[in-house]
C-alpha cells in the first residue's frame, strides 16, 4: 500500500453557558460522573469570586494610577478561566503561574496583600505561604513551563497523588520552553494540566502572528496527549474540563493541554497602550462575551439573582479589598539584607564584604536620617 | 583506596551519593544504558533503576527546567548535559530560575541542584565541544561553580556538590577525563567548596589556575624549580564562592601572580582575580599581574586549537616576564 492516512485528529470545542447566559446542561452529564451535580451554590460561588478578583483588578489599576502600585498587568476578561481553575484544584495540587493569574492566586489563597506588595517591586510579594504549593509569579514567559513538568515528575517518583498545573498565554505557545516542557510530559506520561489562556494578544501581536494552527489545543496533538479548546468566558466549561484533566493526571493517565478562548479586555500592563494596535469595535465585541456579564443572566434567570444580592455581594467585596489595601500599605520597608541573606542557605564568605557595604550604607543612611 | 582516572572518581562519587540519597536522580541523554557519552554515569541505571537514572529527550532547557521542578518539589536532580556548549540552550532556565528560585522566594522554595558538564578544549572533538565560558556562571549571582582538577578531587568536590542546598555548575574538564590516574579513597572524603588547595609552595610567584589548565602549570613550575625558582601553585577547584583569602596569603607572600586559564582573556575568571588582587594586595606586589589565557577569538576546530590554547611554554614565559620586571 504506496499510501495511506497515518493519524487523524480532532479538536473538541467546550461551551455550555452561552454568551447569553443559557446553560446547555445537556452538556453536563458527560462532564460529570454520575454521583456528582454542579449546585446553585458553586455556581453563585464562581459569580462572587469572579466579582472578587474583579475588583482586586479594578483597584489594583486605580492604585497605579495614582501612584501607589507598581506597573501591573490587569486580568479583566478572564476571570472565567481563574475561577474555574481554582475550583477545579485541590489545595494538595501544584499551581505554576505566569504573570496574568492573580485571580487564580488569589482563591488559592494567596493574601490579596502579598500580590499589591508583588506589584509594587516588593520582592516579599514573591514569597508564598507555606501551606501553599505554588509557585511565585514568572515574568520570562512560558519558562515556568519546564518547572511545572519537574515537580509533576518528583509527584510521580514520591508517588504522591496529586496534580500540577501550568498556565500560560498564548505568546507562550510560541517559546521553546513550552514544547520542550510538554514533549517532556508526553513521553514520561506525567501527572500535569497546561493551560492556555488565549488572550488573543501578547503585547500587540495578534494570536494569528504566535500560530498558523487553526487552534493553539491542537499543538498537543505532536506531544502525544489530549489538547481541548474551551471558551475561556465560560466558567462552568472550564471548571468541568479542568477538574476531568485534573483527575486524569492523578490516576495516572498523563497530560492534558486546555486552550482557553478569551481575551485581553484591557491593556497589556498599565505600561502599555492597546489602542495603537487593536480596534475599538473588536474590544467592544468581547466586552459582548465578558465572563461576568454571562454569569450574572444565568444567575439572574434561574435563581433570581438581584440587584440587591449584587449590591451585598459587592459591598463585602469591597471592604475585603479595602482591607488587603490597608494591609499592604502599611507593610514596612523591607530588610535590604535580605539580597545577600537568602541568596544561599550559608553566605559564602567572599560575599561577606559586601554584605557589610550595604550595612554600612544602611546605616549611614538611618545616621542622616537622625540628623 | 583504588587508581582511578576522572570519570571513573565521578561515577564512584554519584554511586556513592545515589546509595545514601533515595532522593537523588539523574537526568540527562544517554545517561541510562549508554551510560553517558564519556561514561560518567556507567551501570547506574542497572543498580538504581529507570526512574532514578532516566534517559531524557535532547532537550537541555528542558532537562534543565524540569530539574528545578522537582528541587523545588523536594528531589535531588543532579543533570547531565553532554557538552558545556549545549548548555546555552538553558540559560535562561540557569539564569532566570535556578540561581533566584531562593532569593526570590526567600527560601520558600530552594533548587539543590547539580549541573554536570564536561567542558573544556584539547580532546579534538567538534565544533562547539570545547568552550570554557565558566565565567558565564561565575557572573550569575545564586549559582556556584566547581572545577576539579585531578581524580581525588572530583570525587571530593562532586560529593559536597551533591549535598549543597543551592545550584552548583560542575564543570568536568574532558581533556583529563582519562588523562591522568591517580589512588582515590574508597570512602567518602568531602571537599568543601570555596577553598582553594595549595599544590605546591615556593616564594617566588603564585601560580592561580584550576581545572585542566594545573597540569601543564604544573610542568612549568617543574622546569622553573630546576632552575632554582619555586612557585606557589593554588587550584581554586570552586570559581564561585572564589577563595581570594589563599589568594591573597600567597601574593602578599610572593609578591607575583600569574593567573592561568583556557577560556577567553577579556572578563575571565582570571580578569575578577586580577581586579581583586589590585584591589587587596597591590602594595605586595613587585611586578605586574600577568594572565595566560585562551584567546579572544571563538575556539577553533582542533586542526587549529594548540594555536588557542596556552600551555607549558606560554606558562614559562609568563613566571620569566614576572621575575625579570
Amino acid at each position: 500500500m504506496p499510501k495511506r492516512i497515518l493519524e487523524e485528529f480532532k479538536v473538541e470545542w467546550f461551551q455550555l453557558l452561552d454568551e447569553c447566559g443559557t446553560l446547555d446542561s445537556s452538556l453536563l452529564s458527560p462532564l460529570l460522573s454520575p454521583s456528582e451535580s454542579i449546585t446553585k451554590k458553586e455556581i453563585q460561588g464562581f459569580y462572587e469570586s469572579m466579582v472578587l478578583i474583579r475588583s482586586f483588578d479594578e483597584k489594583a489599576l486605580k492604585l497605579q494610577r495614582m501612584g501607589r502600585l507598581g506597573t501591573y498587568a490587569s486580568i479583566c476578561g478572564q476571570e472565567a478561566i481563574q475561577v474555574g481553575c481554582a475550583a477545579a484544584l485541590r489545595s494538595s495540587d501544584w499551581f505554576f503561574p505566569a504573570f496574568r493569574e492573580s485571580g487564580l492566586s488569589i482563591l488559592r489563597g494567596l493574601p490579596m496583600k502579598t500580590l499589591y506588595q508583588y506589584w509594587s517591586g516588593d520582592e516579599r510579594g514573591s514569597v508564598v505561604p507555606e501551606a501553599h504549593n505554588d509557585f511565585p509569579i514568572a515574568i520570562p514567559v512560558g519558562t515556568h513551563i519546564p518547572h511545572a513538568v519537574g515537580a509533576a515528575w518528583a509527584a510521580l517518583y514520591k508517588k504522591d497523588k496529586i496534580a500540577v498545573l501550568a498556565t500560560f498565554g498564548d505568546g507562550a505557545t510560541s517559546k521553546g520552553d513550552f514544547h520542550e516542557g510538554l514533549n517532556f510530559a508526553g513521553v514520561f506520561s506525567l501527572p500535569v494540566v497546561f493551560l492556555c489562556q488565549n488572550n488573543q494578544w501578547a503585547i500587540s501581536i495578534p494570536v494569528s502572528r504566535q500560530t498558523a494552527a487553526s487552534t493553539i489545543a491542537q499543538k498537543a496533538i505532536a506531544y502525544g496527549f489530549p489538547g481541548i479548546q474551551v471558551d475561556g468566558n465560560d466558567v462552568i466549561a472550564v471548571y468541568l474540563v479542568v477538574k476531568q484533566a485534573l483527575e486524569r493526571a492523578r490516576r495516572g493517565e498523563g497530560p492534558t493541554f486546555i486552550e482557553c478562548l478569551t481575551y485581553r479586555l484591557n491593556d497589556h500592563t498599565t505600561a502599555d497602550d492597546a489602542s495603537r494596535y487593536r480596534s475599538e469595535e473588536e474590544v467592544t465585541l468581547w466586552q459582548e462575551k465578558d465572563p461576568m456579564r454571562r454569569l450574572r443572566r444565568y444567575l439572574e434567570k434561574t435563581y433570581d439573582w438581584s440587584t440587591s444580592h449584587e449590591e451585598a455581594l459587592q459591598q463585602e467585596v469591597n471592604a475585603r479589598i479595602s482591607t488587603a489595601v490597608e494591609e499592604y500599605e502599611s507593610v514596612g520597608p523591607d530588610d535590604p539584607l535580605q539580597m545577600f541573606d537568602s541568596l544561599f542557605e550559608t553566605l559564602p564568605k567572599d560575599l561577606l564584604e559586601q554584605r557589610a557595604e550595604l550595612k554600612r550604607r544602611i546605616e549611614k543612611e538611618q545616621e542622616g536620617a537622625r540628623h | 583506596m583504588s587508581k582511578l582516572n576522572l570519570v571513573q572518581a565521578v561515577n564512584q562519587a554519584l554511586f556513592h551519593e545515589m546509595d545514601l540519597n533515595p532522593n537523588m536522580v539523574i537526568i540527562g541523554e544517554d545517561v541510562g544504558q549508554d551510560g553517558g557519552v564519556f561514561r560518567a554515569t556507567d551501570g547506574l541505571i542497572h543498580k538504581f533503576g529507570e526512574s532514578r537514572v532516566v534517559d531524557t529527550p535532547l532537550s537541555e532547557s528542558a532537562i534543565i527546567g524540569t530539574a528545578i521542578g522537582m528541587a523545588a518539589y523536594g528531589l535531588n536532580p543532579v543533570a547531565e548535559i553532554q557538552f558545556m556548549g549545549f548548555l546555552y540552550g538553558a540559560m535562561e532556565q540557569l539564569v532566570c530560575h535556578a540561581a533566584r528560585l531562593r532569593t526570590r522566594s526567600r527560601g520558600r522554595y530552594t533548587c539543590p541542584l547539580v549541573v554536570r558538564a564536561p567542558y573544556g578544549g584539547g580532546i579534538h572533538a567538534p565544533e562547539l565541544h570545547s568552550e570554557s565560558t565558566e565565567a558565564f556562571f561565575v557572573h550569575t549571582p545564586g549559582l556556584k561553580v566547581v572545577v576539579p582538577s585531578t581524580p581525588a578531587e572530583a570525587k571530593g568536590l562532586l560529593l559536597s556538590s551533591l549535598r549543597d542546598p543551592d545550584p552548583v555548575i560542575f564543570l568536568e574538564p574532558s581533556k583529563i577525563y582519562r588523562a591522568i590516574k591517580e589512588e582515590v579513597p574508597d570512602e567518602e572524603v568531602l571537599i568543601p567548596l570555596g577553598q582553594a588547595r595549595l599544590v605546591a609552595e615556593g616564594d617566588q610567584a603564585t601560580l592561580i589556575t584550576w581545572g585542566a589548565m594545573l597540569h601543564p602549570t604544573l610542568r612549568a613550575a617543574t622546569i622553573m624549580s630546576e632552575q632554582g625558582v619555586y612557585t606557589d601553585i593554588i587550584d581554586l577547584r570552586t570559581l564561585s564562592p572564589l577563595d581570594s583569602d589563599t589568594i591573597m596569603k600567597s601574593v602578599e607572600k610572593t609578591g607575583r601572580a600569574v593567573i592561568i586559564h583556557e577560556a577567553a582573556l577579556t572578563c575571565g575568571v582570571g580578569a575578577e582575580i586580577a581586579a581583586q588582587i589590585s584591589e587587596k594586595a597591590l602594595l605586595s606586589l613587585v611586578s605586574p599581574i600577568v594572565r595566560v589565557a585562551g584567546f579572544d577569538t571563538g575556539v577553533p576546530l582542533p586542526k587549529l586549537e594548540r594555536y588557542y590554547f596556552p600551555g607549558c611554554d606560554q606558562i614559562i614565559e609568563a613566571i620569566q616576564k614576572v621575575l625579570s620586571f
